[in-house]
């Protein structure tokens, strides 16, 4: 089995409250020891990492990608999913459930899981919230749970009705794993692709408002605290890819409320604003849409006050020829799995003083935690062995072209980034150097 | 070729392209071209291709272009998206790089979605020349517009040539559906940097606040009879019935607040210029007798066209002393 020596370098391991100089011995999958520098001389151990200049951080964890597998091939596989997400330092994802067919059955689910799709990361799923994502039947909770499910999601569309939000939180509180929101009002939203506001008018664009994200959100707060209220179930709402300050704000209530509600925010809600659409670049275009700068700011003030408690990518690859289109006609979505350390550290630490601690909090132990991934975003003794070695000052320029994803849709082409991954294990196993 | 946003020179997607002084010589080739006899201009574009595809309906424009490329010498193409390849599925990408290689030299496009010319021109190389792109921008239209109000205002001497203070203390108002509006958003954001004022009128459902966000000269103004005292020059606009997406409007509500009637227009602002870029629809966004009558000059704006576009095409394919302004 695995057996590896990380030397040298600045563990940086909220869980435990560690950030300082260590070396850590990883053996069968395991973190075996986490040593003062030289406490582990004596061992002999199959690989030794130097990690001298670099931090050493608890495997990073993403909430929400869309690997296309099964059914949509072209734009991304398990397999190139994955080392995507290796490259991007992370050691576990989760697959949203809008591939085809819809992830609503535990035979799909088993089949994404499979060792045969290749996948070099630890893969989780999220299954459907209701049948084919279509917002009538729930699925079944509890078989989908037991089979491993971490969540449910109807993703790239709200659960809608009242009545049925209503039974799948309830449904999935009682079996303690939350239901995952995409909290857009769609009956608001009709023809619309991009933010509302004066950039969306300029362009002649219809526009998304604030207002469809937030009605969905505070109407789903209002479910959870009937569901407390009436059934006695403290249910667990994970809001995906906040967007606006308006939704950011209703969830800070909530949480000060003591209600069970969760969410992460996205590289590039922080990063960028409606104005990156410029010439109509489809490669801004994502849905949630980029909103104002004033609605970038309150993301970085919710990840900064722990209102938003994780970084999710919404990784959504897409072919060329689907964003070389009409604006309008182009798919939603970005790539995200390997531009996500380089934006949060330039964008989180650098320019907004977030510790380096903090960041890697929201991005490994916080996501960890909010789908229950027992022995993940910890370095402790005993954790899983996931690991991301990276260099944090090193500043670089992404190019997509030399991307690992199987697609190249992405904003942040010739961007700056803050932070470069050296190297990625996942219990244990190297599958990722830089 | 590549201009400055990486687009092929010559082509116009937004009036936002060009400076002034590009306006101004356009506004030059145009009335040289006008002078020209039909012998000449027949030359000064022979053998040259122009396409024209056309996705969403015109009458004016897809005519006063194709129209203006004849007699300038060109050969010209007419796709449309019925009776095209598009209909079966084809992509704008490959229908441009078919014209493309069926030899077209500039594409003049009509099209149903905002800032498709971009993909058009991002991805053919080819200067493109914006004919309507959803409700995003005409500036072909905004520059007839302007020469028509220069004309009409000053005299056609005058109008071979602008600075940013031509149009100062000439007060424009836009009335009606601006939302949907590509003409109101490409008059709204060339005549201000001319020195003219834009008052946008028309109610909140059609006119949202956002409008300011096209820049600086534009102003919004609920009531019309109160913007039409400040003006000299009143442009109306079609309610688009096809853009509307379920938005309920009382339409007698609306022709009683915003209709340019005689009555409306002798009590306001006898003297001013009455512009409409067509389709009109006689009895709801403006009276019969006020398109027919003394200030109308609708049918100038269409004469207009034709020349304003023959500048645009010479333009396009690089000929007509347009090098030394479009570096």
């Amino acid at each position: 089995m695995s057996d590896v020596l990380i030397l040298g370098g600045r563990v940086v391991d909220p869980a435990s409250g560690v950030d300082d100089l260590r070396d850590i011995w990883l053996r069968d999958g395991r973190v075996a020891a986490v040593e003062l520098p030289g406490g582990l001389k004596d061992v002999k151990a199959a690989e030794t990492l130097d990690a001298a200049g670099c931090v050493v951080a608890p495997g990073f964890v993403d909430v929400h990608v869309h690997f296309r597998e099964p059914g949509q091939t072209y734009k991304e596989t398990i397999a190139t999913g994955t080392k995507a997400a290796a490259a991007g330092g992370y050691t576990s994802v989760v697959m949203m459930p809008n591939t085809v067919p819809v992830n609503d059955s535990v035979a799909t689910h088993e089949w994404m899981v499979d060792a045969a799709r290749g996948a070099i990361v630890k893969l989780f799923t999220m299954p459907a919230a209701t049948v084919g994502s279509m917002g009538e039947v729930l699925t079944d909770y509890a078989a989908l749970v037991k089979a491993g499910a971490v969540g449910f999601t109807d993703d790239g569309k709200p659960v809608l009705e009242d009545a049925v939000m209503r039974a799948a939180l309830l449904g999935a509180g009682r079996l303690g794993v939350p239901v995952s929101q995409h909290a857009e009002d769609t009956r608001l939203t009709g023809g619309c692709s991009m933010n509302a506001g004066p950039v969306a008018f300029r362009l002649g664009l219809r526009g998304m408002t604030v207002e469809a994200e937030a009605r969905i959100v505070e109407r789903d707060i209002r479910l959870l605290r009937e569901i407390e209220k009436s059934d006695g179930v403290l249910a667990h709402l994970h809001v995906q890819h906040v967007s606006t300050a308006r939704a950011m704000d209703a969830i800070r209530q909530a949480k000060a409320h003591g209600l069970h509600v969760t969410c992460e925010v996205a590289p590039h809600h922080f990063t960028l604003t409606d104005e990156a659409i410029g010439d109509y670049d489809t490669h801004a275009k994502m849905n949630p849409p980029l909103r104002d700068e004033a609605d970038r700011m309150a993301m970085v003030a919710g990840l900064l006050d722990g209102t938003a408690d994780c970084i999710a990518t919404d990784h959504a690859p897409h072919a060329a020829h689907e964003k070389e289109v009409e604006f309008e006609r182009a798919a939603n979505g970005i790539t995200g799995l390997e531009t996500a350390l380089g934006l949060a550290l330039r964008v989180l630490h650098k320019a907004n003083g977030m510790p380096l601690a903090r960041v890697m909090g929201l991005m490994s132990a916080a996501p960890a935690g909010i789908v229950g991934l027992e022995g993940r975003g910890s370095l402790g003794v005993g954790s899983f062995g996931d690991v991301v070695i990276f260099d944090a000052g090193a500043e670089w320029v992404y190019e997509a072209a030399k991307g690992w994803s199987k697609s190249r849709n992405t904003p942040f082409d010739g961007a700056g980034m803050v932070g470069r991954v050296r190297g990625t294990l996942v219990e244990g196993r190297v599958v990722y150097k830089g | 070729m590549q201009g400055r946003f990486g687009y092929a020179k010559g082509s116009l997607l937004s009036v936002g392209d060009l400076s002034v002084a590009e306006v101004s010589a356009v506004l030059r080739v145009t009335a040289e071209l006008e002078a020209m006899p039909r012998a000449e201009r027949v030359k000064v574009l022979a053998g040259r291709t122009i396409a024209l595809l056309f996705c969403e309906s015109s009458t004016r424009t897809r005519t006063s272009f194709e129209l203006a490329a004849k007699q300038l010498g060109a050969t010209t193409t007419l796709v449309s998206d019925k009776s095209s390849s598009i209909e079966k599925g084809e992509s704008l990408k490959d229908t441009g790089l078919t014209l493309r290689a069926l030899g077209a030299e500039c594409i003049i496009l009509r099209h149903a979605n905002s800032g498709a010319p971009y993909v058009l021109a991002r991805t053919t190389g080819l200067p493109v020349l914006n004919a309507g792109d959803g409700m995003h921008e005409h500036p072909s239209q905004a520059l007839l517009d302007l020469r028509t109000m220069l004309v009409r205002l000053f005299g056609v001497e005058r109008a071979a040539f602008v600075n940013a203070d031509s149009l100062r203390g000439v007060t424009v108002v836009i009335t009606g559906d601006i939302l949907h509006s590509r003409v109101a958003r490409s008059n709204a954001m060339l005549l201000p940097r001319l020195g003219a004022k834009v008052l946008l009128c028309g109610p909140e459902a059609l006119l949202p606040e956002d409008a300011l966000g096209l820049g600086e000269g534009v102003e919004i103004v609920r009531d019309f009879d109160v913007a039409l005292a400040r003006a000299q020059v009143v442009m109306m606009l079609r309610i688009q019935k096809e853009r509307l997406a379920g938005l309920e409007l009382n339409l007698g509500e609306y022709v009683g607040r915003y209709q340019l009637n005689a009555e409306r227009l002798a009590a306001c602002v006898p003297g001013a210029l009455v512009l409409h870029p067509g389709p009109m629809i006689r009895g709801l966004e403006i009276a019969g007798e006020v398109a027919d009558g003394a200030n109308s000059a609708i049918e100038d704006q269409v004469r207009h066209g034709l020349s304003v576009r023959s500048a645009l095409l010479v333009r396009a394919l690089g000929t007509g002393g347009f090098e030394s302004v479009t570096v």
